[in-house]
């Protein structure tokens, strides 16, 4: 199923880089996310978006509250403040990722 | 000992004023902290404030204050509430000389402080390097503005002084909720985990109804009721540092867990390691209980050593942004956009229009994550948008797209274009030795 009906997201930015927590609804859920979200995965969704040669993905966990942080180095291409993007800040990012599937 | 009540009466500049004027007055809060500063809306204060000395500060300044300042001040010899504000940007003096004459204009008595010492942009040498690697010295008069994110102190200054009103400028989001907890009950500089929960408290406030509903809702799967009225969250503290977030009641939106853990990682990195001129805040732990309706209970922050750098924030003139959009609908909406999007590069091209950086893309296609879907959609929009030096070279972009009119794919319409400055902001970080926070009264 999509992880859309599992979780739901917010997008911050800080620079040029944009993080986005994906948060279960469920308690039950999260280490099924915790699972199948890896790093990885979200920075191969977001391919072709980030600068060429930025840090790779981060994942933080943050069982307690049943999120993943995932933190995207270069994603918004030069920052807030000078980026062409439509939307500069990124807010968009978090629910483009929620379209990811998860395996049950 | 009491519970001290803080309310967030905006999460940035043009946030609503309504929500705030309802918690000064049914909030019956001790503080009332608008965070209203973005990352580089000092660098644009001060360029408003090179065309007019005495401006540079939040244009929402005037009516917040006329909304909120009948609720501060003492009432009867019991002290109301208190208003701490990054409004000041680039200019918190005049900022506060505003105030005063407010006040005075209103008929009220209130003590109004500005803080002052952010700006360190006269004590900065060619040789600083920004995190993007280029020097001060190579932007030459192309650099604007360079403000370091104070902390605590200088609030802690103005409170000690009884002001009614604190003015700032850039100060650390979190630290303006930081600096009134630590002074209503007593909070060493140094204890740690104190402070790591006061910022949590702060950190949960600064984006005001970020954490009581807005930017939430989603239909069918989260619901938020009365976004059109919207309240804005309080915290309930006590001296421990346990708090409570919640709203006033009667007011729109939503404090759930879920709309706490949304905020506690909203522009958060390593939730370990959450960096303020106070503390280094770890909400690795953090964990939210319901405790009634719109009360939630926030518990778990703890904190390490501040650091010992603090983080300049330098803004520069970075070239000019042209923009062009029009419209597409109906069958064979997507192939005429795309048309008209290789007719307005290869015409920019041929026009000899010099572009640092271009985008060319259809709005409701691609225009956010790249293309994904193959639906034809009903409509859609040719978004193009450039960097460059000169600000002849950006008029160029919106004109062109809008000659598609007359001279494109048939069917295009709603044409509009902008240019606008660019004002770029970069980092650096300076030795918290070299930045001084006083108060100017």
């Amino acid at each position: 199923m999509k992880l859309h009906e599992l979780a739901h997201a917010r997008t911050g930015d800080k620079g040029d880089t944009s993080n986005i927590s994906i948060i279960a609804y469920r308690a039950e859920d999260y280490p099924l996310l915790a699972e199948q979200l890896t790093a990885e995965r979200v920075a191969q969704f977001f391919e072709g978006l980030r600068e060429p040669g930025a840090a790779p993905v981060r994942r933080y966990e943050l069982p307690n509250v049943q999120a993943l942080n995932f933190v995207l180095p270069g994603i918004l291409r030069g920052g807030v403040t000078r980026s062409l993007a439509l939307d500069a800040h990124g807010k968009c990012l978090g629910s483009a990722l929620l379209e990811l599937t998860i395996f049950e | 000992m009491k519970t001290l009540r803080i309310g967030s009466g905006a999460g940035y500049s043009g946030d609503r004023i309504e929500p705030a004027v309802e918690l000064a007055e049914q909030g019956d809060l001790d503080y009332l902290v608008f965070e209203c500063l973005a990352e580089r809306t000092i660098a644009l204060a001060q360029q408003a404030r090179i065309n007019d000395p005495a401006g540079g500060y939040d244009p929402l300044l005037a009516e917040r204050m006329r909304r909120v300042l009948p609720f501060v001040g003492h009432h009867r010899g019991k002290r109301r509430l208190r208003v701490i504000t990054n409004m000041g940007a680039a200019n918190p003096v005049s900022a506060a000389a505003e105030v005063r004459r407010i006040a005075s204009e209103l008929g009220l008595n209130c003590k109004v402080v500005a803080v002052v010492g952010d700006d360190v942009l006269a004590q900065l040498g060619p040789e600083h390097v920004l995190d993007n690697g280029q020097t001060l010295g190579s932007l030459g008069t192309r650099l604007v503005s360079a403000n370091a994110y104070l902390g605590v102190d200088g609030i802690l200054d103005a409170l000690r002084e009884d002001a009614d009103v604190v003015i700032t400028g850039r100060v650390a989001d979190p630290s303006l909720f930081l600096a009134p907890q630590m002074f209503e009950f007593g909070w060493a500089a140094s204890d740690w985990t104190l402070l790591g929960r006061g910022t949590l408290v702060g950190h949960l406030l600064e984006c005001a109804g970020q954490v009581s509903g807005g930017y939430f809702a989603e239909p069918g799967l989260k619901h938020v009721d009365d976004l059109a009225r919207l309240g804005f969250p309080l915290a309930e503290i006590d001296a421990d540092g346990a708090a409570v977030i919640t709203k006033v009641a009667g007011s729109g939106g939503l404090v759930s867990p879920a709309t706490c853990t949304e905020q506690l990682i909203y522009e958060v990195h390593d939730p370990a390691a959450y960096l303020t001129p106070d503390v280094t805040a770890d909400f690795s732990r953090v964990a939210f209980t319901q405790e009634g309706a719109d009360r939630v209970r926030a518990k778990g922050a703890a904190g390490r050593a501040r650091p010992e750098q603090l983080k300049v924030s330098v803004g520069y003139l970075d070239g000019w942004i042209g923009e062009g959009q029009m419209s597409y609908g109906g069958p064979g909406a997507v192939a005429r956009a795309q048309l008209a999007r290789d007719i307005v590069l290869k015409r920019l091209a041929l026009t000899g229009v010099k572009l640092q950086e271009v985008r060319a893309e259809l709005i409701g296609m691609d225009a956010l994550h790249g293309p994904r879907s193959s639906v034809e959609p009903w409509e859609v929009r040719l978004r193009v948008a450039a960097r460059c030096d000169e600000r002849s070279d950006a008029v160029r972009i919106g004109n062109e797209v809008e000659t598609l009119y007359t001279n494109g794919p048939a069917g295009g319409g709603g044409a509009s274009k902008s240019v606008r400055q660019v004002v770029a902001v970069a980092s650096l970080m300076l030795p918290r030795d070299q930045v001084n926070a006083r108060i100017q009264a």
